[in-house]
């Protein structure tokens, strides 16, 4: 049974070249199908230079996509921020039947295609839609308008924030609540006292990744936006404009802010990750 | 609020069960359940028949097997190599390995718009990629190949995420006694680790084709949508809405949640399996 050093460590870990090569592979995968496309969003923002780049992300129809996509960013996660809170510290602080369906029904967004998440919204409100007349006779638009916009991110950033509280508050119990209950405090100075603080990171973390998605959302928002340019269109709805009518340098110069946000967002993430927020935080620790 | 919620349910020591699970109830509700509920409703009101017809048009099932086939085939590229990608993070250590570990979340932070144009841009016969490829006859862009180079560039992280906490709690040990007991380091792998990965490795499978099946925004651009060739559902579904044929939308949108919904049992049975494998905590 006994076993000399090298046959150990030939059978436990590859050989110098087998790792070489399994790394060499892995890597240029990686760069093959992840760093490419990075390196040639902006490449190709700039390949007509600087002056081109500026202009093209300071137009005023790029101006206004950029503030309507930081607006419906801003509702979005906000809605979605409350809706975590209430849904994590319903399903974490208590039990009741149909908790798992309940979590279950959470994710459902992120099951959705993209397209039917708007598709959904236009069946609503659009002007065949169930509401589409009433809506129509009382001068509200919804679709091809911002409040339809705003309820597609809604629908597709919803499961963020409220996954990443639920295992987080799951795994931190009920004891600091109780504890707190019993000395006095009120519901809300329970909530912002002990449970907030208790979950910050977590917090952050959900909202980090819902802000994201938000920014970024284009099937859904593309459905129920209309494209109208200064109006309704988001940044990545003015990036696919831009494309199709051949205008490459201005479509990868707005492009590449949404690449930055991305570029952001990975350090954020992995920043908050080092503070145990997380899937490394979640409920297997 | 919280006080008048709690008045009820005297056991209960934390207060605001009533409000968090009414806002909860409500929101979910107004915002997903009623929205998607919808398209049944649509889709039903064209009858079995109608239904039917739609789901049996040409287009209709063109697209669908576009969709789900290349987003197969995707997600069969990104088993083995997120597989490979997730033993590499966990096992090597290399300068750099943490920011190559932060990278592969790059297809979740990057809007899905902005990576299309910029796969379109690399594939297309003058692009970084395609410029190479196409003295050797291989065209990617505008065809179904692009959507799949779209699909695994979508779908990466979902393996190796899924895959890379379970290599890294795998036991040293137990490649330790296949080795001691005579396998190769091949034997151990396929023999020892990979069943072990397996759950997760499936799940991750799972997740990444459900993700490609729908997805749209990196897709569209490289695709060439070519009806009856490069055509993906959910731009079918965007055409039919388009053309005012909102029933035929929804129709097609009901296939898609059905299958994202079995899609959706599966991950969940996967699941089960996964923790009666790794034993509960």
């Amino acid at each position: 049974m006994k076993l000399s050093g090298s046959t150990r460590s030939a059978a436990v870990s590859e050989g110098r070249f087998a790792r070489a090569c399994l790394l060499a592979l892995g890597l240029a995968f990686l760069a093959l199908f992840l760093l490419l496309p990075l390196a040639a969003v902006f490449a190709e923002a700039l390949s007509k230079g600087l002056a081109v780049y500026a202009a093209a992300v300071a137009e005023p129809d790029a101006v206004a996509a950029i503030r309507l996509t930081l607006l419906v960013t801003a509702i979005a996660v906000a809605c979605n921020l409350v809706f975590g809170l209430a849904a994590s510290w319903s399903v974490a602080k208590f039990s009741f039947p149909g908790k798992s369906l309940l979590v279950t029904l959470i994710d459902l967004p992120f099951s959705v295609s993209p397209v039917i998440s708007g598709l959904i919204y236009v069946l609503l409100f659009g002007a065949h839609g169930v509401f589409g007349p009433w809506l129509r006779a009382h001068g509200v638009e919804v679709i091809f308008a911002v409040p339809g916009i705003v309820l597609a991110t809604v629908f597709v950033t919803l499961p963020f924030v409220a996954r990443e509280l639920i295992p987080l508050m799951e795994a931190q119990g009920r004891g600091d609540e109780e504890v707190a209950r019993t000395l006095g405090a009120s519901g809300w100075q329970i909530f912002f006292r002990v449970t907030l603080p208790n979950v910050k990171w977590g917090l952050l973390y959900g909202v980090l990744l819902c802000n994201a998605r938000a920014m970024g959302e284009f099937g859904a928002v593309s459905v129920v936006s209309g494209h109208i340019r200064g109006l309704t269109n988001t940044m990545p709805l003015h990036v696919e404009i831009l494309y199709n009518e051949y205008n490459f340098a201005a479509a990868f110069a707005v492009a590449s802010l949404l690449a930055l946000l991305a570029l952001l967002t990975l350090a954020l993430k992995t920043v908050l990750e080092a503070r145990g927020a997380g899937p490394a935080g979640g409920p297997g620790h | 609020m919280a006080q008048a919620a709690h008045r009820g349910t005297p056991p209960r020591v934390i207060p605001g069960f009533g409000l968090t699970l009414g806002v909860t109830l409500a929101y979910l509700g107004l915002v997903v359940l009623v929205p998607l509920s919808m398209v049944g409703v649509e889709a039903g009101g064209l009858g079995w028949a109608g239904f039917a017809a739609i789901a049996a048009e040409p287009r209709t099932l063109h697209a669908l097997a576009v969709s789900f086939g290349a987003a197969a085939a995707a997600a069969a590229v990104n088993a083995v190599f997120g597989t490979l990608l997730a033993w590499v993070l966990v096992r090597y250590r290399f300068p750099g390995r943490r920011i190559v570990d932060a990278l592969v979340d790059l297809p979740f932070a990057l809007p899905t718009a902005v990576a299309g144009i910029s796969l379109a841009a690399l594939y297309a016969p003058n692009g970084w990629i395609g410029g190479l490829l196409a003295p050797l006859g291989v065209k990617v862009a505008y065809t179904p190949l692009g959507i799949g180079v779209a699909l695994v560039f979508v779908g990466l992280p979902f393996v190796v995420r899924t895959v890379q906490p379970v290599l890294a709690e795998i036991d040293a040990e137990v490649e330790e006694s296949a080795a001691a007991l005579g396998a190769t380091r091949a034997q151990g792998f396929v023999r020892v680790v990979l069943p072990l990965l397996a759950p997760a490795l499936l799940t991750g499978f799972t997740m990444a084709f459900a993700r490609g099946v729908g997805e749209y925004g990196s897709v569209i651009f490289i695709a060439g949508n070519i009806p009856m060739v490069s055509e993906i559902a959910p731009l079918l579904i965007v055409i039919r809405l388009e053309e005012y044929r909102t029933d035929a939308a929804a129709a097609i949108a009901a296939l898609m949640l059905a299958a994202a919904f079995a899609l959706l049992l599966a991950l969940n049975c996967i699941q089960a399996w996964h923790r009666r494998r790794v034993g509960a905590p």
